[in-house]
């Protein structure tokens, strides 16, 4: 098990989020659906995806977004700890992989222009697509020009610095 | 009396629910909402293996729609699917959380906010968004325009070249102590303090 699991992440470590070494079909799947149900409502309910709420932060004027952020990595942490301490298994009976992130001078100059378009847009991905649920047409173009952005980092990534 | 009993119970029963109903449609403090998001790490790690980061769907939508041989995007994405259905939810939960749990009243906004915000004629505080920044008529304007689409290629480019977001770094990647992570994050908040203070009010002059 361990080395199939090895042989995945080695594959190319940036994308490593499926660290499963077995194939699930379409009817299991839709667990992953329901957890995102979920957080989407959680994104609307706590205004989380709301613009205001990403100024309030940036200007120092509300707790509320340093409030949900702590608590959500005080919690992660706390559960990841204790996944590690008694490792803890999946459903599946598989030991539980977390692949390490690696630094690149990419996390600093790729995170700086991220936090000016997070700013402007008022939105990190997850709630640009909570936005489109929320019945925010416009937001479809915001998302568009989002996978231009993605989609000409590909393109240009060799030539970045790293 | 028994009868009467139960039908009583069943109406008690019925107005908890709606108590309830009512109690969740206010909006959530930031405890409840912090906790959910915190345990959704452990969840999908135990329910499939899976680490938590929304950026990466910017990625398997290129990749499985406009991979034009970028060896950038010539990996397996449908391994991936899992992730792109974490999403699908997001956008029902959205959904039914606008439709079915939603408030009635208006958002608090901090006052100072919304009197720097009316100096240049944002006025609509009804909505999660000002319309009079984020719709189909504000992109024709100017300062529209660069906040819809150069924020949206910020946001798609920086994720991708950070190798990871708010979800994937700040949650994800803190919450498993990895020091990258947290050097995205600083970055992330830097990047937002100097938008937001120092280039978005000239950017919202241009009306």
């Amino acid at each position: 098990m361990m080395s199939e699991n090895k042989e995945i992440t080695n594959s190319d470590k940036s994308i490593a989020h499926n660290n499963s070494a077995k194939k699930e079909n379409g009817r299991s799947l839709i667990k992953y659906s329901l957890v995102g149900i979920v957080f989407g409502i959680v994104f609307v309910k706590a205004e989380i995806i709301s613009w205001f709420r990403i100024q309030e932060m940036f200007k120092l004027q509300s707790f509320h977004m340093y409030g949900v952020i702590g608590t959500a990595v005080v919690l992660g942490a706390l559960s990841v700890a204790l996944i590690k301490k008694f490792k803890i298994k999946t459903l599946q009976k598989e030991a539980i992989v977390i692949t390490n992130k690696p630094f690149t001078k990419g996390n600093i100059y790729g995170g700086l222009l991220f936090g000016l378009g997070w700013a402007m847009t008022g939105a990190c991905p997850g709630p640009l697509f909570a936005q489109i649920g929320a019945g925010i047409g416009s937001i479809s173009i915001v998302i568009a020009s989002a996978l231009l952005g993605t989609w000409t980092y590909g393109y240009f990534k060799e030539k970045l610095p790293h | 009396m028994i009868i009467i009993y139960y039908i009583c119970r069943l109406i008690q029963i019925g107005t908890t629910m709606n108590e309830f109903i009512q109690t969740i449609s206010t909006p959530w403090p930031w405890y409840v909402a912090g906790t959910l998001i915190g345990l959704t790490v452990p969840t999908l790690l135990i329910i499939g293996n899976k680490t938590f980061g929304i950026s990466s769907n910017l990625r398997h939508l290129c990749a499985a729609c406009f991979p034009a041989n970028i060896t950038f995007f010539k990996y397996d994405w449908k391994k991936e699917t899992w992730n792109l259905l974490f999403v699908v939810g997001v956008i029902i939960g959205a959904f039914i959380a606008t439709h079915y749990l939603s408030n009635p009243t208006l958002i608090k906004i901090n006052p100072v906010l919304q009197q720097e915000l009316a100096k240049e004629g944002i006025t609509d505080f009804k909505n999660l968004l000002p319309k009079d920044l984020f719709s189909f008529e504000a992109l024709f304007t100017l300062r529209g325009f660069i906040l819809m689409v150069v924020g949206g290629f910020l946001v798609g480019f920086g994720t991708r070249y950070a190798n990871g977001c708010t979800s994937g770094h700040s949650i994800m990647g803190l919450s498993n102590l990895q020091w990258p992570s947290l050097v995205a994050t600083i970055c992330f908040m830097i990047g937002g303090f100097v938008m937001t203070n120092f280039i978005l009010p000239y950017i919202l002059q241009l009306k």
